[in-house]
């Protein structure tokens, strides 16, 4: 019979010291890279300034009397930081994959939880960076302006905030069941969401099945809101609250997933041996 | 219940993977002040038992106690007693010398970490390479750092796999000293795995020799070697590795 671990709920009380350790480990290789904090800000801001000018071009060929700017430059906006926070989380931990560190970090006195803490306070320090660049191009350059979407904006960005962190840390715990070469699984996974979660359109627009899709996506809600809030329509309340408690949901199951992927590493032998990829 | 006096205690440690037996039922405890040698050929199961004294793998079978600390229940309690340094796992090759040492010494919890990192710094002769990237330095100099880190929060058990694999004989001198002096002061414990006959059997108190998961012998490496008709230490290893069943295996 195979002996259980219980490394989970070990720490009684989550420790601030590892977890910093790891923000600030992060924090190291971020201030010591050009190539580490050039995609920070970046790909975001060439987003903006391409979303800023086709909107200015929509702005002059539509129907007067509607702004494109707020309906699709904000949205590709709030997309883009949902981006910067689910990829700040998975870049952290495929710090660790690049550089084989699994062995030395989970021998240490880590509990998961506080690692995984530590990973999204790093994704927390490094998406205000691309989201300052991006703020500050969609509002300086192309006029956006945040106060269209009133009190409104905190709810949306916290739905996006806590999808994110739900994307990222199941996105590790895949790559950790299935090796260092599946990182290019969790690359295209926003763009694999976003037809579903009407970044750019109703999701009215979407066929039957898609649209079933979209309810169980915590962005769908924002992007609708969004719309509605632009077009001067009363955003539901309901509809949000459902969407925070969707992505709270996710952040729970994400966590079991990667829970799961650790005992299992543990039981293999996977995280001794990662950059195996496969034991079999 | 584990006996509080020994540092490490090891109970019918067993581990299979798929159909192999890698660890086929050990038990062996380490006393403090002591240095315990982990002997024998490649795949007989040396890493795999550090591995699970570790706690990055789980046991099929058999119970490690640190301390008297069952590490299937208090993990980071064990963990943070115990420290290691493995060729297979250098520190992260893009932070420098400094920076890793911060980071594990955060990790380990480790008080007056500044004032620590210094005293290692002198003592592992990192100073000349304190902002150098890990990645950068011989492998010599990776493994010293490396042992520097092992040493961050004053283990109770350290645990060392081929640690002088790639130093000078001057350097593993040194360190083979310095390791000596850790265990005989306080009561600090070494469990090590060595290809090296003539350092085992200048350092260690005691050898344990594995031959396919089994310990197949156990005693002091000065006398080990003569009980069993052999002229020295790496006659009895080789005898291990080719003959196991000569020797009672099996």
């Amino acid at each position: 019979m195979r002996v259980s671990r219980s490394c989970w709920g070990q720490g009684r009380y989550m420790r601030s010291s590892p977890t910093f350790a790891i923000v600030l480990r992060q924090l190291y290789l971020i201030r010591g890279s050009f190539s580490r904090i050039f995609p920070l800000f970046c790909w975001a801001a060439v987003d903006m300034v391409l979303w800023g000018f086709l909107t200015r071009y929509l702005n002059t060929v539509a129907s007067p009397g509607f702004n494109f700017i707020p309906a699709l430059l904000g949205a590709v906006l709030l997309w883009d930081i949902f981006i910067r926070i689910m990829q700040g989380v998975t870049m952290a931990f495929f710090e660790d994959v690049w550089s084989r560190n699994f062995l030395n970090i989970f021998a240490a006195p880590v509990s998961v939880s506080e690692y995984v803490a530590g990973l999204v306070l790093t994704s927390i320090a490094t998406s205000v960076i691309g989201i300052a660049v991006m703020v500050f191009i969609a509002v300086g350059l192309f006029k956006l302006s945040l106060l269209v979407y009133g009190s409104m904006i905190m709810p949306y960005l916290l739905v996006l905030f806590l999808f994110g962190i739900s994307l990222g840390i199941f996105g590790f715990g895949l790559v950790l069941r299935l090796g260092p070469a599946s990182e290019w699984f969790i690359w295209p996974i926003p763009a694999l969401i976003s037809p579903f979660v009407g970044v750019l359109y109703p999701v009215s627009t979407l066929p039957g099945w898609m649209q079933a899709v979209s309810f169980l996506l915590p962005p769908s809600y924002v992007f609708e809101g969004l719309r509605t809030v632009v077009s001067g329509g009363a955003v539901s309340g309901s509809g949000l609250l459902y969407a925070a408690l969707l992505a709270v949901g996710y952040i729970l199951l994400a966590y079991w997933f990667f829970v799961r992927v650790y005992k299992h590493a543990l039981r293999t032998g996977l995280i001794a041996r990662y950059s195996a990829e496969s034991l079999s | 219940m584990a006996a509080m006096d020994k540092v490490l205690s090891v109970e019918g440690l067993r581990e299979v993977y798929g159909n192999t037996v890698a660890v086929d039922g050990i038990s062996f405890d380490v006393m403090p002040n002591e240095i315990v040698g982990l002997l024998g050929p490649n795949g007989a199961g040396k890493t795999t038992t550090i591995n699970i004294i570790l706690g990055v793998l789980e046991p099929t079978a058999g119970k490690v106690f640190i301390e008297g600390l069952d590490i299937s229940k208090d993990r980071l309690e064990a963990a943070s007693r115990t420290n290691f340094a493995a060729v297979y796992a250098p520190l992260p090759g893009n932070l420098t010398v400094y920076q890793n040492l911060r980071v594990f010494g955060m990790l380990y919890g480790v008080k007056e970490l500044s004032k620590r990192i210094d005293e290692l710094m002198e003592q592992f002769d990192l100073k000349a390479h304190r902002d150098k990237k890990c990645g950068a330095l011989s492998s010599g100099e990776q493994t010293r750092v490396g042992l520097a880190k092992a040493m961050l929060n004053r283990p109770h058990l350290l645990l060392l796999d081929e640690p002088t694999a790639s130093l000078d004989p001057s350097i593993a001198s040194e360190i083979r000293a310095d390791i000596r002096e850790y265990a005989s002061e306080g009561s600090g414990a070494v469990l090590w795995t060595s290809h090296n006959m003539h350092e085992v059997e200048n350092t260690c108190d005691r050898v344990l020799f594995l031959s396919h998961g089994k310990i197949l012998l156990e005693g002091d490496p000065k006398t080990l070697p003569s009980e069993y008709g052999k002229k020295d230490l790496e006659e009895l290893f080789i005898t291990v590795a080719r003959e196991p069943l000569m020797l009672g295996a099996g």
